[in-house]
C-alpha cells in the first residue's frame, strides 16, 4: 500500500518536472526567438539604412537650390543616425565595427553642418563638393558589402545567436560567415526619403485618402461586374465557377470583388472593381508563366492593344521591365506631351504567349480627372539654367507630379547623369524652383555571382 | 616516335586553328536575334548589345545583360552620332548598323560572364589584357559552378533591393504559404502599406520584425525557405498591386488570439485572411 503511494507520488513528482521543464524550455526558445528576431530587425535595418543613404547622397550631388539641397542633408543626418543606431544593436561588442561608425558620424557631421547652413548665402563650395563625392563613392562600397553580407545571411539562414556565441566562445569555426563578411566592411571603410525614393508616379498619402471621388458614372449591380470582369478574363471556357462579393464595412470606398476560376485550366482570376462606374481597380491571373516566347517590346505592344481594348486613352509607356518569363510595363497619361506622373497604369504580361495576366490602375482612377494643364511662366532654358552645372542633361520634356506637400505641379523634367548615374530632376514650371531630384536606380548585381 | 611527332603536328595545327577562331571571330553572321530591344530588357541581346556599344566606345559600364539606364544613353548617342532616328530602341536598322561597325565575340563575353570574370570589351586592346579573373584561386573551380543565370543583373522594382524583396518573401511564405495567390500580394501589400503608413516602422524589416506584429516572426516560421510564388507576389505588390484594399491589418479568424482585432473595421476576405483598415 505504502510503495503504491510512494510510486504514485514519485510518478506525479517526475511528471511535474517534465512539465515544468517543457515550460521552461518553451519559455527560453521563445526568449531565443524574440532576441534573434532583434539582431535580424537591426541587421537588415542597417543595410537597407546605408542603401538609401548611399541613395540620398547621391541626389543631393545633381541638386542645385537650398530649396532642396537643405532637406536633402537633414534627411541624410537623420538615415546615418538611423543607421548608427542599428550598428549600436548589433552583437558587435567584440568585434572591431569602429570604423564604419566613424565613417557613419563622418558623414552625419558634414550634412549636419551644411544643412543648417544658409546654401543661399554661402553655397557649397569645390571641396565640399568634393567631400560629398567621396563620402558617396565610399556610401556606395559598404553598401554593396553589406548587401552581399545580407545576402548571404539569407540563403544561409545564418543566426546571430550563433556569431555571438562565435565570438563569445573566441572560436573560429567555419560557419562564420556574418563575421567574415562584416570585417570586410570595416576593411573597406579604413580604406575608404524619409521612406524608399518614391517613382513620381506613386500617389501621395493625401491622394490615397481622397479614394477615386473623380470617377463618372452609375452605381453597377453585381451581375454588371460579373459580365465586366468576364469581358477581362477573355475566358473561352465553359466550365467556370464565377464568386462575387461586396466589400466590408472598413472599406474607404466600395468596390466588388469578383473571382472566376477556370475549372479547366485550374486558373484563377480574380478582380476588384469601383461600385461607381464599375472601373477595374486591379486584375491579377494567378496562372505560371515558366516560357519566353516573345520580348519586352511585343510585350509592349500587347500591353497598349490592350489597353486601347479597354478604353484607357492617351496612355504612354514610361518605363519598362523583365522580371524571368514577365513583362511589367508602367503606362501614364500624357496630354499634348505633359506626361501625367500620377495617372499610373501598370500592365504585367506572360511573356509565353503574350496574354495579359495582370493589370493595376489604382493610382489612374484616384488620380485621373479633367485637367487644365497651364502654361508655364519660365522658359526652357530658364529652367535649364537652374540645374547643378555637374549634370549633362540628356533629355528634356514637360511633366505634371505631385510635390512633397502634396500638390500638383507643372514641370520641367529633366534627366542627366553625372558620371555613369542618371538622374530626373523636376524644375517647377511657374517658379523655377528645383521640385525633385531623384537617382535612378540601375540595375542590381546579383549577389550570387559576386562570391 | 615518327608516329608520336606526326600526332604534335596535327594537334599543333588544331590548336592553331582554334586560336585564329578565337581571336577572328565571325561578326557578321550570328548578331541579334529579331527582337526589338527596350529599356528594361534583360537577356542575351542585351549582352551583346552592351559588348558592342563598348567595342567601339560609346559603353563604359559593365556587360550584364540588363539594360539599364547607362545603356540607354549609349545607344542614344550611337544613334545620334549615325544618323539614326534616337529613340533608344535597337530595331532593325539600329542592330545592323550597329552589327556593321562593331565586333562581338560571343563565345568569349559568355565565357567570361559565366565566370563571373571582371572584363570590358573596348577595340583596340587585345581582350586577354581585360579580363580580372574574380578572386584569388577561385577562376579554377568557377567553371565547376553552372551559372545560374545569364544575366549577371537584375531589374529592381520600386528601387528595392533583391535582398528587400527575400525577406519579404520570407515573411509572405511564412504568414500565407497556403493562400491563394492573390492573399499573398495582399500579404505583401500590407507589409508595404505599414511602411507608408504613420503607425508603423518606416522601412520593410522594421515593419517585419516589429514585435508582436506577424506570428510567423514570431514563432520562427519566417525562416522557412520560400517558393518563387512568394516571391513574384511580393514583386507584384512593389509594383503596385494591392488586393487588400490599402489594409494595414489581417487576421485568421479561426486562429487569432487576439479579441481586439475584430474590433477593427474588416474590408474584404481573401481565403483564410480577413483584411481590415
Amino acid at each position: 500500500m505504502i510503495r503504491n503511494i510512494v510510486i504514485a507520488l514519485l510518478v506525479v513528482v517526475v511528471a511535474g518536472t517534465a512539465f515544468w521543464g517543457y515550460q521552461e524550455h518553451k519559455e527560453k526558445n521563445a526568449v531565443l526567438i524574440n532576441a534573434e528576431n532583434t539582431y535580424q530587425r537591426a541587421f537588415h535595418d542597417l543595410s537597407y539604412q546605408v542603401d538609401l543613404l548611399h541613395d540620398k547622397v547621391g541626389s543631393t550631388l545633381a541638386m542645385n537650390s537650398r530649396y532642396s539641397l537643405s532637406p536633402a542633408l537633414t534627411d541624410v543626418w537623420r538615415i546615418t543616425s538611423e543607421a548608427q543606431s542599428d550598428v549600436g544593436q548589433l552583437p558587435l561588442t567584440l568585434l572591431p565595427f569602429n570604423k564604419t561608425e566613424e565613417f557613419l558620424s563622418k558623414i552625419a557631421d558634414f550634412s549636419y553642418k551644411t544643412a543648417v547652413r544658409d546654401l543661399e548665402k554661402e553655397p557649397l563650395d569645390d571641396k565640399e563638393y568634393a567631400t560629398l563625392q567621396s563620402l558617396y563613392t565610399q556610401a556606395g562600397d559598404i553598401q554593396g558589402e553589406l548587401r552581399k553580407v545580407q545576402y548571404l545571411v539569407l540563403k544561409n539562414n545564418l543566426r546571430w545567436m550563433d556569431v555571438e556565441m562565435a565570438l563569445a566562445s573566441g572560436k573560429e569555426n567555419s560557419d562564420n560567415t556574418i563575421i567574415d563578411g562584416l570585417k570586410t566592411v570595416e576593411k573597406k571603410v579604413s580604406g575608404y526619403g524619409e521612406t524608399n525614393e518614391m517613382n513620381p508616379t506613386f500617389t501621395s498619402a493625401q491622394q490615397r485618402d481622397e479614394n477615386f471621388k473623380n470617377l463618372q458614372g452609375e452605381t453597377i449591380t453585381k451581375e454588371e461586374a460579373i459580365a465586366t470582369a468576364k469581358n477581362y478574363a477573355h475566358s473561352k471556357s465553359k466550365n467556370l465557377k464565377v464568386n462575387v462579393e461586396e466589400n466590408g464595412k472598413g472599406s474607404d470606398y466600395g468596390f466588388y470583388s469578383v473571382s472566376i476560376l477556370d475549372k479547366d485550366s485550374d486558373t484563377e482570376l480574380n478582380m476588384d472593381l469601383t461600385k461607381k462606374g464599375g472601373y477595374p481597380i486591379w486584375y491579377i491571373n494567378n496562372r505560371d508563366v515558366n516560357k519566353t516566347n516573345i520580348d519586352l517590346n511585343q510585350a509592349h505592344t500587347k500591353a497598349e492593344a490592350f489597353l486601347k481594348e479597354h478604353d484607357f486613352s492617351s496612355l504612354e509607356l514610361f518605363e519598362s521591365a523583365q522580371y524571368d518569363n514577365i513583362a511589367l510595363l508602367n503606362f501614364v497619361t500624357s496630354e499634348n506631351g505633359v506626361k501625367i506622373y500620377p495617372d499610373s497604369v501598370k500592365v504585367k504580361i506572360a511573356l509565353d504567349d503574350g496574354s495579359v495576366i495582370g493589370f493595376s490602375a489604382d493610382e489612374y482612377l484616384k488620380s485621373h480627372k479633367t485637367r487644365e494643364v497651364g502654361n508655364p511662366n519660365i522658359s526652357e532654358k530658364e529652367a535649364k539654367d537652374k540645374i547643378n552645372s555637374n549634370v549633362k542633361i540628356m533629355e528634356e520634356g514637360k511633366a505634371l507630379i505631385t510635390n512633397d506637400i502634396g500638390e500638383e505641379v507643372l514641370c520641367y523634367e529633366f534627366l542627366g547623369t553625372i558620371k555613369d548615374d542618371t538622374y530626373r530632376i523636376f524644375i517647377n514650371a511657374d517658379t523655377g524652383q528645383e521640385e525633385k531630384v531623384e537617382k535612378l536606380k540601375n540595375s542590381e548585381p546579383v549577389y550570387e555571382n559576386l562570391i | 616516335m615518327k608516329g608520336i611527332s606526326s600526332k604534335w603536328k596535327w594537334l599543333l595545327l588544331f590548336s592553331c586553328i582554334t586560336i585564329c577562331f578565337g581571336i577572328y571571330p565571325e561578326t557578321r553572321t550570328n548578331a541579334f536575334s529579331s527582337q526589338v530591344i527596350q529599356k528594361g530588357a534583360v537577356g542575351d541581346d542585351v549582352i551583346e548589345l552592351q559588348a558592342r556599344l563598348q567595342n567601339i566606345g560609346y559603353y563604359n559600364g559593365k556587360i550584364d545583360g540588363a539594360y539599364g539606364w547607362g545603356t540607354y544613353w549609349a545607344l542614344r548617342n550611337f544613334q545620334q552620332d549615325f544618323g539614326l532616328p534616337i529613340d533608344g530602341l535597337a530595331g532593325t536598322t539600329t542592330k545592323q548598323k550597329l552589327a556593321n561597325a562593331s565586333n562581338f565575340n560571343k563565345a568569349w563575353v559568355h565565357e567570361q560572364i559565366n565566370k563571373g570574370n571582371e572584363f570590358t570589351y573596348f577595340g583596340g586592346v587585345p581582350i586577354e589584357k581585360q579580363v580580372k579573373a574574380k578572386g584569388n584561386g577561385t577562376g579554377g573551380t568557377a567553371t565547376g559552378k553552372a551559372p545560374s543565370k545569364p544575366t549577371t543583373s537584375a531589374n529592381l522594382p520600386g528601387g528595392y533591393s533583391q535582398n528587400d524583396i527575400q525577406l519579404m518573401a520570407n515573411a509572405v511564405y511564412g504568414e500565407a504559404r497556403g493562400e491563394p495567390y492573390t492573399g499573398q500580394v495582399a500579404v505583401a501589400a500590407v507589409i508595404l502599406n505599414r511602411v507608408e503608413s504613420a503607425a508603423f516602422p518606416n522601412t520593410i524589416s522594421g515593419v517585419i520584425f516589429e514585435p508582436g506584429a506577424f506570428t510567423a516572426v514570431a514563432d520562427g516560421q519566417i525562416w522557412l525557405t520560400p517558393n518563387e510564388r512568394a516571391k513574384e507576389a511580393v514583386v507584384d505588390a512593389i509594383n503596385g498591386w494591392d488586393p487588400s484594399g490599402n489594409a494595414e491589418y489581417y487576421f485568421n479568424p479561426d486562429t487569432a488570439t487576439s479579441k481586439w482585432i475584430w474590433s477593427r473595421e474588416q474590408i474584404k476576405r481573401i481565403g483564410k485572411h480577413i483584411f481590415c483598415k
